[in-house]
């Protein structure tokens, strides 16, 4: 994965930028010494680390206007972090830019259960959004498993999902306003505390645009009254196929369940060693939940439990309580630490139609065998986003390039199985490269012909997202 | 005027970069909102059936000028719908012919259900689409989580046939529910009505429809929660509501079936304000503000629907945009014309930075100018203010 040489003529001004920001700034909000500036070398993806030329951490909308304003004078491009949990490189640095961080921006503006919103600053993490309307019953429903550390603005780049997004949506879905600065520091608001902004859905439009439009400093988000309980029924299977089936069949009985967690072999085995979660030994697992009363909740399970012995499965234990349930979930959640224990690991993240579900676990079973890389695979069955974690080992040479290869070849897969490349992590540097598999030219054209009218001189988060030599000339314009 | 009818999007292209002057592009032509235009009228009509779906994945593929009654009729054998509920805009503005599931997704038109599952753009998965430059588009594709690349899918739902003109569309279809109930409130206020609704969608019990019709000729105000799912479920819920909500009166509730589908459809296509003169305004509103703003406009009846949050107002013909729109510039939100003379206002004026983009963005699908020009126009919706 490459990225552009730094600019020369940008590193040139380095004191200058740093001097101006200073002074536009409180001390502590500006970060130029390359020992500090470390820290922001890398986000999750740590395959790859460029500490940046400055990073700036404003507390305030109106002080990100201002560092912005400075490094669009400057034309020095500005890479937007959330909490840097960005599987992708999203956050990834260049040398010749500025790191701007919404960490300090993490207060509660307002919360209001009888219109059901809570407005935000956006470096609050995900789950302490939930943390401050839950004492009154209510929950904010994306839940990307990095929940606990990642921060809303990074959920808006990204467009984050979860595990329960078959029932309640992803962020695109909960996000009903945001307070956004574009690059020349210009302040807008779109949407608010009403449905379905004015005009064009700019509100759509920004969110999943992975920081390349502009910075979100605070976001109104839809706020739901937690169901009355959940549980779930683990259901074994010795075939992909016939799990799939049972998935298809659950669908389309009218049940919509609030999650379908899928595991293969690998992975059931993985996690079973790691957390004795006592599930069986098969090929695949479904752990299927849903909500509402004890009695709403039976009711639901019991359509699903006779599904499911249409297709004569090896095991079926349905939770009768709040322990068994967290039984069952107990191997899932467990599933990426289960891995990062055996190996280092990648997780893939491209979405198929759910019924080509049988025919990908295949190939990528047989893919297995070619790249001769072990792989387990995870995911969100209701919605075909799959998570194909492929096994490698950092310190043995060749074997990174061997994973990426291995990496890229599924996620063309799903591409060619009419999905995509990315379901919830975003393209980042990861998977820019791969966009022209999924797109045109003329598609990406206009998607940068998008960014041409938030950014014209492509100085947010320029080198992500589309590939290099896509980009190239509009990059080269600016500098 | 000759109506162009392209029977492929090879055609559509070819019309579209040949073209030297402006359309006025349309679906079936049963939402002329923003009134009559000039420009040469290209339907997409002919481009018209589905191509895939998929009751296993929740997912249909349909070129845009699909009949939506085809589309329809083909999810409930399946025992699947559209869950965002489209309005049938005909019997309110008096036109004929087809409504299409281009249209639909063109004028983002989301009914009832829109407060618990989301508005048309939020089931919208893929779009292909010809720019006014003549050139083929795609954006999206049929899964539900895609992240790859900007969302022009979002984009292009609501922008009213100005960035593209739509040929095909993917979206998420859901399960139909196995029974509905509806809760009725009787003779509230409309501030109490919205505080009413408030709770109950505040609640655990997923109501999929929150409405309330004011009092008047036709008997007492009239406040209703729908509830949808298995018998039981819908039962319990309902006695639930009923607890939570006793400080309103007797609360009824009817669990009919056809009753129920009636109700909620009359509610959907506004049949209270059909063969009635007037215009009628889109209003969409933080809910608890609703009751204030309809207040603050003597003279319009209001039609509530999304817990208030969505207001629909009958106003006496001609009634200018500012006077609909004063009261919003204090609490927020933003009207539309659905019915009315032509001319300006029929969209809300957008802040001038918003307004920049939204031009911009035109420029660069539509260089031109070519499609539906004067629709949606930003600065010159002010200017005509």
């Amino acid at each position: 994965m490459d990225m552009p040489p730094p600019n020369p003529a940008i590193l040139a001004r380095k004191s200058e930028l740093v001097a101006r920001l200073h002074r536009a700034l409180p001390s502590d909000a500006v970060i130029s010494d390359p020992a500090e500036t470390r820290v922001y070398e890398c986000d999750a993806l740590t395959a790859y680390k460029c500490a940046p030329m400055a990073v700036v951490l404003p507390g305030s909308t109106q002080e990100v206007a201002e560092a912005l304003r400075i490094c669009h004078e400057m034309s020095v491009p500005v890479v937007p972090r959330g909490a840097g949990t960005s599987l992708a490189g999203g956050a990834l640095p260049s040398a010749d830019s500025v790191i701007l961080g919404v960490a300090r921006l993490t207060e509660v503006l307002e919360t209001d259960y009888e219109n059901r919103f809570i407005r935000v600053q956006t470096g609050r993490t995900n789950l302490s959004v939930t943390g401050a309307v839950e004492t009154e019953g209510f929950f904010y429903a994306p839940d990307p498993s990095s929940q606990l550390a990642c921060a809303i603005a990074g959920n808006i780049a990204m467009n984050s999902g979860g595990a329960h997004c078959l029932k309640y949506g992803v962020t695109t879905n909960n996000l009903m306003g945001v307070t956004m600065v574009l690059m020349d520091g210009t302040v807008i608001e779109l949407g608010g505390a009403h449905l379905d902004a004015a005009g064009y859905d700019l509100l759509g439009l920004i969110c999943g645009s992975e920081g390349q439009l502009g910075v979100v400093t605070e976001a109104t988000l839809r706020i739901l009254h937690k169901p009355e309980g959940a549980r779930p029924v683990l259901i074994g299977f010795d075939s992909n196929e016939v799990a799939g089936h049972c998935v298809s069949d659950i669908i389309k009985a009218g049940v919509l369940p609030v999650a379908i967690e899928f595991m293969d072999r690998p992975c059931i085995r993985a996690c079973e060693a790691f957390a004795g979660a006592g599930y069986p030994d098969c090929e695949a697992l479904l752990i299927v939940e849903v909500e509402g009363s004890d009695a709403e909740i039976d009711e639901q399970l019991e359509t699903i439990i006779e599904i499911a012995r249409a297709h004569d499965p090896v095991e079926l234990r349905q939770s009768n309580s709040a322990e068994e349930s967290a039984r069952i979930w107990l191997g899932r959640k467990s599933a990426f630490g289960a891995m990062g224990q055996i190996n280092d690991y990648m997780c893939l993240d491209g979405t198929i139609p759910v019924s080509q579900l049988p025919h990908v676990l295949k190939r990528i079973g047989e893919m297995s065998g070619e790249f001769g890389l072990d792989v387990a695979n995870v995911f969100h069955a209701g919605d075909g986003n799959m998570h194909p974690l492929i096994l490698f080992d950092a310190n043995k040479p060749g074997d990174l390039e061997r994973c990426e290869a291995f990496g890229a070849a599924i996620l063309k897969l799903c591409v060619e199985v009419g999905g995509c490349l990315t379901g919830e992590h975003g393209v980042g540097i990861e998977k820019r490269d791969l966009m022209i598999d999924q797109y045109a030219p003329e598609d990406l054209e206009i998607q940068m012909a998008v960014k041409d009218v938030f950014d014209p001189g492509w100085l947010l988060n320029p080198a992500k997202v589309f590939p290099l030599q896509s980009s190239a000339a509009r990059r080269d314009a600016a500098a | 005027m000759k109506t162009m009818e392209p029977e492929s999007e090879a055609e559509l292209a070819a019309i579209l970069a040949g073209a030297e002057a402006p359309f006025r592009v349309q679906g079936g032509g049963t939402r002329p909102v923003g009134g009559a235009r000039d420009g040469v009228p290209l339907t997409t009509r002919r481009l018209s059936g589905i191509t895939l779906y998929e009751p296993g994945a929740l997912t249909m593929v349909a070129r845009a000028g699909t009949p939506l009654a085809e589309i329809e009729a083909t999810l409930a054998a399946e025992g699947q719908r559209l869950a965002f509920e489209p309005m049938d805009h005909r019997g309110l503005l008096g036109t004929s012919g087809e409504p299409t599931i281009g249209g639909v997704f063109a004028a983002n038109v989301s009914g009832s259900r829109r407060i618990q599952v989301g508005a048309a753009r939020d089931f919208l998965l893929g779009v292909r689409f010809v720019d006014g430059r003549g050139q083929v588009i795609r954006n999206g594709g049929r899964v539900m989580k895609n992240v790859t690349g900007y969302d022009l899918v979002k984009l292009m739902a609501g922008s009213f046939g100005t960035l593209g003109v739509l040929t095909e569309l993917s979206f998420k279809v859901l399960p139909g529910a196995k029974s509905a109930g509806t809760v009725e409130i009787t003779g509230q206020d409309d501030a109490s009505a919205i505080t009413a609704l408030s709770r109950a969608l505040a609640s655990p019990f997923e109501v999929s429809g929150a409405a309330h019709l004011p009092g008047g000729g036709d008997g007492p105000a009239r406040t209703l929660i729908r509830l949808e799912g298995s018998q039981a479920s819908v039962a319990y819920r309902a006695g639930r509501l009923q607890e939570a909500l006793a400080q309103f009166g007797d609360l009824g509730f009817d669990h009919d079936g056809e009753a129920v589908a009636g109700i909620w459809r009359d509610l959907r296509d506004l049949r209270r304000f059909h063969g009635r003169d007037g215009d009628v305004w889109r209003l969409s509103v933080k809910p608890s503000d609703a009751p204030g703003i309809v207040a603050a406009l003597p003279g319009a009846e209001a039609i509530y629907d999304w817990g208030g949050g969505l207001v629909w107002l009958l106003v006496p013909r001609g009634t200018a945009p500012a006077k609909i729109r004063t009261p919003l510039a204090e609490t927020g939100g933003h009207a539309t014309r659905i019915r009315g003379e032509a001319g300006g206002g029929t969209f809300q004026p957008l802040p001038a930075p918003v307004a920049a983009l939204q031009e911009g963005l035109r420029r660069k699908f539509d260089p031109r100018g070519l499609l539906n020009p004067g629709l949606m126009d930003g600065p010159a919706q002010m200017a005509s203010d």
